[in-house]
């Protein structure tokens, strides 16, 4: 490890490289990749929501045998939305955030030379990079990818008669997830032993940076649940491979009854949301803990609250796995079960409160340093509680009745984990970019990349509340069938112009991001004038991190303004005053 | 619309580029002084935006929302949903206030100092202890409705109908005179059987298929849902009422319709919600169109989940008689 003189080929450089600095930008890469994919997949679905019989030269281009002069089929649209959410959720605010991150940070804010397994993280972004390529495989099966919704509920996901999309499609989706899981888990381990193993002297846990508590919190989750998903997975295979019959009974057919009997479907979905819920905060709370880091830095203040910050982290990790039955509230389930749901549901949203009342404090009597990640640390904040609030609707099992799977559930879920966690992705890329290659990004691209994407955000689901009060069910083809939804069709184009328009605004981004890695002003070492250690190593990178012994650390992350000092910051590894108290 | 789009496509695309090339001679990287300022500002117009955005779509999309509840369990559910909406409104009007404001007001200036307030356990026992508080209210309310709705043991009489679902289509089965679903099961699907009826069990015979739902206003309605092959979700929105229909298992649900159809085409509400539809159709050149309550699938089933409905009418109890009583019962319908 602390040999920084040995050769390095460019296989084990670029490719199969055990730096965790060289990983975290695999992931990145990777991650950015799948995001372009996915939406994409949302601009074209948005096409045929607005414009339902309409052809699109733009689809017959890139659907092939699935649309007819310009128009998608059903099927690939079911696809599209299916392979559109799980490469959202899992590929790119899964492993492209918190693969990201976790990697670049935790040994570069606890101040450690590497993962504690360098090799166990090597093999966890391979595996990533493996279920990428089949997941990308599998759009291009003859039947269509996976399209029983990203929520896989059986029997439509295991029986190939119901939709076409549940056979290769969807096996090549569950071979997929399964190597994904195992890669997401080594990560995760991996990041729970380096941050309590590795920290280095003076790095107690009570002086950790929040991102890095975000993210050994979330590994804990990852760790907890994506196992359940797993085995919900496997299970899934046995039925339709194997004719077990788990989730399946009394089913009847194109004509004929099938030899299932005696599963359940409810219990997959118990088994699915024991991961998927927790998976909500698996995707938000890294995005959080970026957001504290930046909030704070740039504001130039103390993070307000910091052990009511960890507190809310835990405290939402914990309650996290105990609200899963919160999508099933009319699945079913014992109408007593949603009451206790309900009541641990809401409770969330008191940790929740406690951290966006902590954001706007922090704020408060600043001095705002309005870089690009400072804008989207903002537009977090926002983004959360627009989308957190509606939860107390959705979260309420007699309210969830009436709008449980219509528009208002996909508005509420896509500003509180999807735009918020991007937000998050996109503040962690601006401020950490640096310190990734070496260059500055430009920052004047980075505001235009805020202020479209924010207005277009806004644009897209702000509207979309009312059309699903409206009563406008999700994942329909098209509302054409119900004159009744006649009137929604005006607010569908909106919503889908916004959408364009905030899908071509991250085009700025794409620029943006791939010109500064070559063109970009070179970085200093400390841009933003920040506390944390990662700012002490060089910004050419090496093995190891520090060159010479590893940093002593001799208070917490967030002295910034602290009368008494010169500076509006004091690093982690400047030593107390004599007289000074440590916050 | 169309055209606009275009413009707007274009407009951005033209921005990227101009952008894209400017970051050859623009090496900006970290806000100075002045981009502290203009992006403050932004944020203030943002903050005006945002408002803006919310409140002109309550005003242009409230003529979208559900009319009035059809039942006597969904007038609570809009209680309930009223003040909870109304909660959320004040607490996002206040906190994105403040955040925009903030975001404005304390825009960086070289050479100020920001305040080092690290900590006040004052400040956030209150935004602990409020929330809290409010919560405990919202969710005892909440379980109280919930409780109403979904226990339905203690109703008088009521109508018992079994509403079948299966790709792309619902059927439905009443009880018939003895009020109890005879047993079934997919195996016994058969010919004109095609809700897989058991024919053995007495209790079966009187019960009658329909492919259409008339409900008595006044009585309460228990439905026993069923599926034959995929999950389904029963959404009747006018009704405030969903449950899944799941293989293998027999969910249930119930309500009181509380307006016929004919009162409901004469509410106010859903008299501009058709209008606004018809003047949309009548642009198109399409018939206008009369309101009708739904069922509608709600849980993806596959390529025509989207056109799976079946028509809902409420009628007066008399007439509802008389509808029932021309139906034919299983027993006939199988012979």
């Amino acid at each position: 490890m602390s040999d920084h003189h040995h050769k390095e080929t460019f296989i084990t450089k670029y490719v199969f490289s055990t730096d965790h600095k060289m990983i975290s930008k695999q992931y990145l890469v990777t991650g950015i990749f799948m995001g372009i994919i996915g939406v994409f997949m949302s601009m074209l679905f948005r096409l045929q929501i607005a414009w339902p019989e309409q052809s699109f030269s733009i689809i017959e281009a890139f659907l092939g045998r699935h649309q007819d002069g310009g128009v998608m089929s059903p099927d690939i649209y079911l696809a599209i939305v299916t392979i559109h959410g799980t490469i959202m959720v899992f590929f790119v605010l899964t492993a492209g955030l918190s693969g990201t991150f976790s990697n670049l940070l935790i040994p570069l804010q606890i101040g450690a030379r590497d993962m504690a397994s360098g090799f166990l993280n090597m093999v966890s972004y391979w595996l990533f990079f493996l279920s990428s390529v089949i997941m990308v495989c599998s759009l291009f099966v003859e039947a269509g990818p996976a399209s029983a919704g990203w929520t896989i509920y059986p029997p439509l996901s295991a029986l190939p008669q119901a939709i076409p999309g549940s056979g290769l499609g969807m096996t090549l989706w569950l071979i997929s997830m399964a190597i994904f899981i195992a890669s997401s888990l080594l990560g995760s381990l991996n990041y729970i032993v380096t941050v309590l193993n590795l920290r280095t002297v003076g790095m107690k846990m009570t002086r950790l940076p929040l991102t890095i508590w975000a993210f050994f919190i979330t590994a804990i989750i990852g760790v907890v649940s994506f196992p359940v998903l797993l085995s919900a997975a496997l299970l899934l295979i046995f039925d339709r491979s194997f004719g077990t019959s788990f989730y399946l009974s009394d089913i009847f057919i194109q004509g004929e009854v099938l030899h299932y009997q005696g599963g359940s479907p409810v219990l997959f979905e118990h088994l699915f949301w024991f991961l998927g819920h927790p998976e909500v905060y698996i995707v938000l709370l890294p995005a959080l803990g970026i957001t504290s880091e930046i909030i704070s830095t740039n504001s130039r203040k103390p993070i307000f609250g910091y052990r009511a910050m960890i507190g809310s982290i835990i405290a939402i990790a914990f309650l996290s796995t105990i609200v899963w039955g919160h999508h099933m509230f009319v699945s079913g389930m014992n109408p007593f079960l949603g009451s206790v749901f309900t009541f641990t549901t809401l409770l969330i949203a008191i940790p929740s409160a406690v951290k966006a009342f902590n954001y706007i404090t922090t704020l408060w009597k600043g001095n705002l340093q309005m870089n690009p990640a400072m804008l989207f640390s903002i537009g977090l904040v926002s983004t959360f509680i627009s989308g957190g609030l509606t939860g107390l609707v959705l979260g309420d099992s007699a309210l969830d009745i009436n709008v449980h799977d219509t528009y208002f559930v996909v508005a509420h879920f896509h500003l509180v984990m999807g735009v918020s966690a991007i937000y998050g992705m996109f503040a962690g890329v601006y401020h950490w970019f640096p310190k990734m290659f070496g260059r500055m990004m430009n920052k004047t691209l980075g505001y235009w990349h805020f202020w479209i994407t924010a207005v277009a955000a806004y644009g897209v689901f702000f509207p979309m509340h009312f059309i699903g009060l409206a009563g406008l069910p999700r994942r329909y083809y098209s509302n054409t069938a119900f004159p009744l939804f006649d009137d929604v069709a005006d607010v569908n184009v909106v919503i889908t112009m916004f959408a364009l328009l905030g899908g071509a605004a991250q085009i700025i981004f794409l620029a943006n991001f791939f010109i500064s890695i070559y063109k970009g002003k070179k970085a200093e070492q400390n841009p933003w004038k920040s506390n944390t250690l990662e700012w002490t190593t060089p910004v050419e990178h090496i093995h190891g991190n520090w060159p010479g012994e590893l940093p002593t650390v001799h208070r917490w992350a967030y002295d910034y303004s602290k009368p008494g000092h010169d500076d509006d910051f004091v690093t982690q590894i400047t030593p107390l005053k004599e007289g000074e108290e440590e916050s | 619309m169309t055209a606009l789009l275009y413009v707007l496509l274009a407009v951005v695309i033209a921005v990227a580029i101009w952008q894209i090339a400017s970051i050859f001679n623009l090496k900006g990287v970290i806000a100075t002084e002045k981009d502290n300022n203009t992006q403050g500002i932004l944020f203030a117009l943002f903050g005006i935006f945002f408002y803006g955005l919310m409140i002109f779509s309550f005003v242009k999309y409230s003529s979208l929302l559900l009319p009035d509840s059809a039942s006597l369990e969904g007038e609570k559910y809009d209680t309930l949903y009223l003040i909870t909406m109304l909660l959320i409104l004040v607490v996002q009007a206040i906190t994105q206030f403040l955040l925009f404001y903030f975001a404005f007001k304390y825009r960086g200036i070289k050479g100020r100092k920001a305040l080092f307030y690290a900590d006040s356990h004052k400040l956030e026992t209150i935004w602990t202890v409020v929330p809290a508080i409010v919560l405990a209210g919202l969710v005892l309310y909440g379980l109280t409705v919930w409780n109403d709705v979904m226990d339905s043991s203690d109703a008088e009489n009521p109508l018992i109908i079994e509403v079948y679902a299966k790709q792309f289509q619902w059927e439905a089965r009443y009880a018939g005179n003895d009020n109890e679903l005879g047993l079934a099961n997919v195996r016994n699907i058969q010919g004109i059987n095609t809700m897989g009826v058991d024919m053995t069990d007495k209790n079966a015979l009187d019960d009658i298929p329909t492919r259409e739902l008339h409900l008595p206003k006044g009585r309460k309605v228990i439905f026993k849902f069923r599926s034959q092959d995929v999950l389904h979700s029963a959404y009747m929105p006018h009704f405030r009422a969903q449950m899944n229909c799941v293989p293998g298992m027999v969910t249930e649900f119930a309500f009181t319709p509380s307006m016929t159809t004919e009162e409901m085409r004469a509410n106010e509400k859903t008299i501009t919600k058709v209008e606004g539809i018809n003047k949309i159709r009548a642009e198109k050149g399409e018939d206008p169109y009369e309101f009708d309550y739904l069922l509608l699938c709600n849980k993806i089933c596959g390529a025509s989940h989207y056109n799976m409905q079946m028509k809902i009418i409420v009628e007066e109890e008399a007439q509802f008689n008389a509808w029932l009583a021309s139906q034919k019962t299983m027993a006939q319908v199988v012979q």
